[in-house]
């Protein structure tokens, strides 16, 4: 006992505050994209040919970098000579609208918080049921630490629960696998309306680097009416929470 | 051992210089290959051709990290290797699956992973046990906690497990299929989502096939950020992993303290490469950046921080009389059992198996300096448990020198100009274990076909037998100590 205690002391009080201006993310943190059409070549497309998922377009108003396809990776920022585009330290990239994920320029991402109604049955506690729909387990390990002491989601009463049945929504991660589109809508139609639907990470949003696969479908776009979408590859835990408490009407 | 073709770690061969003989000349010499110390490192289809398929078995020589290849043509069936080999049981099953032939004899010719034109997922032909008192346990896909899918059938008389059938499958995305025809612009960061957790693993096998086809070597410089990025996902996935386990027994100090700790091995990943996971990291050619001597002394201060809370949290664990109750004498894999069904990494070395390939097959930094290597002897959740901190230690103490080397050259060079018609396999002792990455190239250099497997691959089998005899509610405690990828099996 003694010794537990004494353990408690050295390892110390490790719970990063949150929201704060600057969360210490590193400085090669890769987040949401700054587009500067001024920079931009007329004619010029190495961006859009060496993006590994189609996620940019370069129209006569400048690049346009669709976050449901990005995967973060940064070959267009080295691809591109002129420095039109940079990927900032801002983690705060989740939106509540599939449109509303497509970057120009430098625009933080909207997210409309939930009804008052919604918001008022919910009280100040949301319970997740998640269910990965295939994918790499990388948004797997990224929700997990969402749970550890430093990120500590609990604190706004934001829990994973082990029924759909006593859970507010479901948090989805992975492309939707053929062989797990059942096990997916199953888990959904057991929670209780109102219920909430959060793709989390770039394959539950477009299906990310297996778009297109045969053995995949692309997302929850068309399976499941989404309240958040959390791109990332895969999202940073700082970036589901902000999602989260944003949609909640918090912060 | 004549008809072999012998090459090593990322070494390749030209295809046509594997020979290919008669199926029993192939049989018999796997067999003999085998029964002389050889490991049966892969058994695949290569191509298919007017209803004949070309079957390739690797042989391992662990002791002189020589790699042998053999060849044959089967038409729709041959006699099976498993009831002579086990460790090609498996591999048997995907033949089974991705060619449509009939090893005919095999024991368990069941689905690996249910592809699209296979039978349906989750209706498949389960083992089960007859008797007045016995009952099923069905679990899965969707686990109860933050996990990825599988289906766990359990065989039980009261609370012991009889027998556990594991059906996985549901993780199926197609990488290998789309790793075909390759390398094109996103052949990189499909292999770092091969399985997220070990990121640094699979880039690093994919490298090392480019690296060998073009005949070309990284610098010192990447060599050693490389290692010591997989050094530092082992000792993540480590830590975390024995938080877990504190956590299944609700020692929750330990869980807690471990839960952070994982995070921060996460971050020191981060701060050289901006991903966690590692994502982008490892590149053809070397790595991605060039750190500066100033992230090479955080990360050294960082380091020492995160070993000096890492022992204080172990070692509440170990002194703790309830967690090694808890963990001793569960889940036994014998060591019989290990050689037998080919297990590897962390797992098989608890069970009293010498193997590692960073010293066995070294490649890249690892033929010039070696980490201490770890070997247990029980094989049961408590020696899971040391085998993974006794790791941790090796890694902590590995990556302080190569931190202190000094290194030269440029991050990166990229490869061109890949072998054509050439075989080429890549080994990478990967914190689950060893990964190997093999790729068949056309006449172009282009990928004809690559094949993947995933430690996990070899060692779920070995979960379902250490459960064999075991309380139900062991069998969190017991999986959380093999700790196996879903999506690594199912590619």
């Amino acid at each position: 006992m003694f010794k537990t205690l004494l353990a408690r002391a050295r390892q110390g009080y490790r719970t990063a505050p949150y929201p704060v201006p600057d969360p210490g993310l590193p400085a090669l943190f890769r987040g949401r994209p700054v587009l500067d059409p001024a920079k931009c070549v007329d004619g010029c497309a190495a961006c859009v040919e060496v993006c590994p998922t189609d996620a940019l377009r370069v129209s006569e108003a400048g690049p346009e970098l669709d976050l449901g396809r990005c995967i973060f990776c940064g070959d267009c920022v080295a691809a591109c000579a002129a420095g039109a585009i940079t990927l900032s330290r801002d983690w705060r990239v989740a939106a509540s609208k599939r449109e509303g994920l497509v970057a120009t320029g430098d625009r933080p991402l909207q997210i409309d918080a939930l009804g008052r109604e919604l918001r008022r049955l919910l009280g100040r506690s949301l319970r997740l049921r998640q269910v990965s729909a295939g994918g790499c387990n990388g948004c797997e390990v990224e929700v997990n630490a969402l749970g550890n002491v430093v990120f500590d989601a609990s604190r706004f009463g934001i829990d994973f629960v082990a029924s759909p049945r006593h859970a507010d929504g479901v948090l989805v991660t992975g492309p939707v696998t053929a062989n797990m589109k059942e096990a997916l809508l199953i888990t959904y139609e057991a929670i209780a309306e109102p219920r909430l639907v959060i793709a989390a990470g770039v394959c539950a949003i477009s299906g990310g680097l297996f778009r297109d696969h045969q053995e995949v479908s692309n997302g929850v776009e068309g399976l499941l009416p989404v309240d958040l979408y959390v791109p990332g590859c895969p999202p940073h835990p700082l970036t589901i929470l902000d999602g989260l408490l944003r949609l909640l009407g918090r912060f | 051992m004549t008809h072999f073709a012998r090459t090593r770690n990322a070494v390749p061969v030209r295809a046509d210089a594997v020979p290919c003989v008669e199926i029993e000349i192939f049989r018999r010499e796997v067999l003999q290959a085998i029964a002389a110390g050889g490991r049966l490192l892969l058994l695949t289809g290569l191509s298919q051709k007017n209803g004949e398929t070309r079957l390739l078995a690797a042989i391992a020589g662990d002791a002189r990290g020589e790699i042998a290849l053999a060849s044959t043509i089967v038409g729709g069936a041959y006699p099976t290797l498993t009831m002579d080999c086990p460790a090609a049981h498996h591999f048997e099953r995907e033949i089974h699956e991705q060619w449509g032939v009939d090893p005919q004899g095999h024991p368990w010719l069941k689905p690996v992973r249910f592809p699209s034109a296979g039978p349906t997922i989750g209706k498949a032909d389960f083992f089960t046990v007859a008797g007045a008192e016995i009952h099923e346990v069905a679990v899965g896909p969707v686990h109860a906690g933050v996990i990825e899918p599988g289906h766990f059938r359990f065989n039980c008389h009261g609370e012991q497990v009889i027998h556990l059938e594991i059906s996985l499958g549901y993780q199926h995305r197609g990488i290998e299929r789309a790793l075909q025809g390759g390398p094109h612009r996103g052949t990189a960061h499909l292999a770092e989502t091969i399985v997220g957790d070990t990121t640094v693993g699979h880039t690093t096998a994919y490298c090392q096939i480019l690296e060998g086809l073009a005949g070309a070597a990284c610098s010192p410089r990447a060599r050693g950020w490389r290692a010591l990025a997989l050094e530092l996902e082992r000792i993540a996935n480590h830590i975390g992993d024995l938080g877990a386990l504190a956590g299944d027994v609700g020692f929750l100090p330990a869980a807690a303290y471990c839960g952070r700790l994982r995070g921060d091995a996460l971050n020191m990943t981060a701060l050289f490469c901006g991903s966690r996971l590692g994502r982008g990291w490892v590149r053809p050619g070397g790595i991605a950046l060039d750190p500066s001597a100033e992230t090479r002394r955080e990360l050294k201060r960082r380091l020492q921080d995160a070993e000096r809370d890492m022992r204080n949290a172990v070692d509440l664990m170990w002194k703790s009389s309830s967690v090694r109750g808890r963990f001793e004498h569960i889940g036994i894999l014998t060591r019989q059992a290990a050689a037998d069904l080919g297990v590897v990494g962390p797992v098989a070395r608890a069970s009293g198996i010498d193997r590692d390939a960073r010293r066995d097959f070294p490649a890249s930094l690892y033929s010039e300096r070696l980490p201490a290597i770890a070997v247990g002897d029980a094989g049961d959740v408590f020696a899971r448990a040391q085998q993974r901190w006794r790791e941790i230690e090796n890694s902590i103490a590995f990556i302080g020198q190569v931190l202190d080397e000094p290194d030269g050259g440029a991050a990166r060079s990229a490869p061109d100009g890949l072998a054509p018609n050439a075989v080429i396999a890549s080994i990478v002792e990967g914190w689950r274990g060893e990964i190997l990455h093999l790729a068949l190239t056309d006449p172009a250099g282009r990928f004809a076909r690559y094949k993947i497997v995933d430690p996990s691959f070899r060692n779920w089998f070995a979960l379902a037998t250490a459960m064999r005899g075991q309380a139900i509610m062991d069998f969190p405690l017991c999986n959380k100590s093999f700790n196996l990828s879903y999506c690594g099996h199912d590619l």
